[in-house]
């Protein structure tokens, strides 16, 4: 079972590295982004066919260690 | 005074860079004792204190100090930060100890996107923890920062719960002292480049004192620190030694 894990930035939390993206995508004419937000996906292979066991694993990973609840939000999906 | 039966234990991850120079600025320019201790010890050895010198551990993967929070000597360490052991976390450390949540609060990319490395100015805003006994209400000190994320970050509540208890020990700040805007290098919140829990025994600070603990270094300021928490120590023994004779 094949699961993907995306993890953004809360709203509100400054994201320099979005704003770069940003001005580099205005610099090659593309005027009408209005804003970018850099996160991160992360795919994971997992050994269960349980769906369940697999949506209560990723919850607690993404609370563990692959989100920072103090600054990101984590959102995941699984891809039979 | 005499420091040398002080016991100071150097966390090393695979990635830790200033494990050296914090040993030696521990031995060598004052005189204490240091081990290193290896990420995967799971019980600390008999130590006064602990740093977690600053680096790139597990190559900053994830986040800063995200992986190398789940050490099996992180646990140690947070069972000896509970006991009241000093825990001194530079650089990396500091993000370390965030992640683990011996701190709050996280650390984001510098403002600027930049790796900064240079001197900075900070002031000194709490000199009644044990890391900064030597230090002057209001001082400035000249301190190197090395980093790409010293972008310090919490909630508004926490933030204000860390003014309130004085648990911000270092602002960045001009020459003389004035907190502005342009003298924050990464854009960390109210300028904050180091704190501690609200007990006090634990500290994270951006700048490097180990690579400021000498004049031959252009720089002696950073020695205060290890000079105040060896102090600390060696009161500590002296106070356990009355009670055990009493």
């Amino acid at each position: 079972m094949k699961a993907r894990v995306y993890v953004t930035l809360k709203r509100g939390i400054l994201d320099p590295q979005g704003q770069a993206v940003l001005h580099a995508l205005g610099s090659l004419g593309y005027s009408g982004v209005k804003d970018v937000r850099v996160g991160k996906l992360i795919e994971l292979e997992l050994e269960t066919s349980d769906r369940p066991k697999a949506e209560a694993d990723l919850k607690t990973m993404g609370e563990r260690l692959l989100a920072n609840p103090v600054i990101e939000d984590y959102r995941f999906e699984i891809l039979e | 005074m005499n420091h040398s039966a002080i016991r100071i234990g150097i966390l090393v991850f695979p990635g830790s860079n200033c494990d050296q120079d914090c040993h030696y600025a521990i031995t060598q320019v004052l005189g204490a004792s240091a081990e290193f201790v290896w990420h995967k010890t799971e019980t600390l050895p008999s130590l006064d204190a602990v740093v977690i010198p600053g680096g790139f551990s597990y190559g900053d993967y994830l986040r800063t100090g995200s992986i190398a929070r789940f050490s099996p000597v992180m646990a140690a360490v947070a069972r000896f930060a509970k006991d009241g052991g000093l825990v001194l976390g530079i650089c990396n450390g500091f993000q370390i100890l965030l992640e683990a949540g011996l701190l709050p609060g996280v650390m984001l990319r510098n403002h600027s996107l930049s790796f900064i490395c240079k001197d900075v100015h900070v002031w000194v805003d709490n000199t009644a923890t044990p890391f900064t006994g030597r230090l002057k209400p209001d001082q400035v000190l000249r301190l190197p920062i090395a980093h790409a994320e010293g972008n310090y970050y919490t909630d508004q509540r926490t933030l204000a719960s860390l003014n309130a208890q004085h648990q911000v020990v270092f602002r960045y700040c001009t020459p003389d002292g004035r907190i502005i805007p342009d003298a924050n290098p990464n854009g960390s919140l109210n300028s904050i480049a180091g704190l501690s829990n609200s007990r006090g025994n634990v500290l994270g600070m951006m700048p490097h004192p180990e690579r400021s603990a000498e004049a031959i270094l252009g720089n002696a300021a950073g020695r205060l620190i290890f000079q105040s928490m060896l102090d600390s120590l060696q009161t500590a023994r002296l106070s356990m030694k009355a009670a055990v004779q009493a």
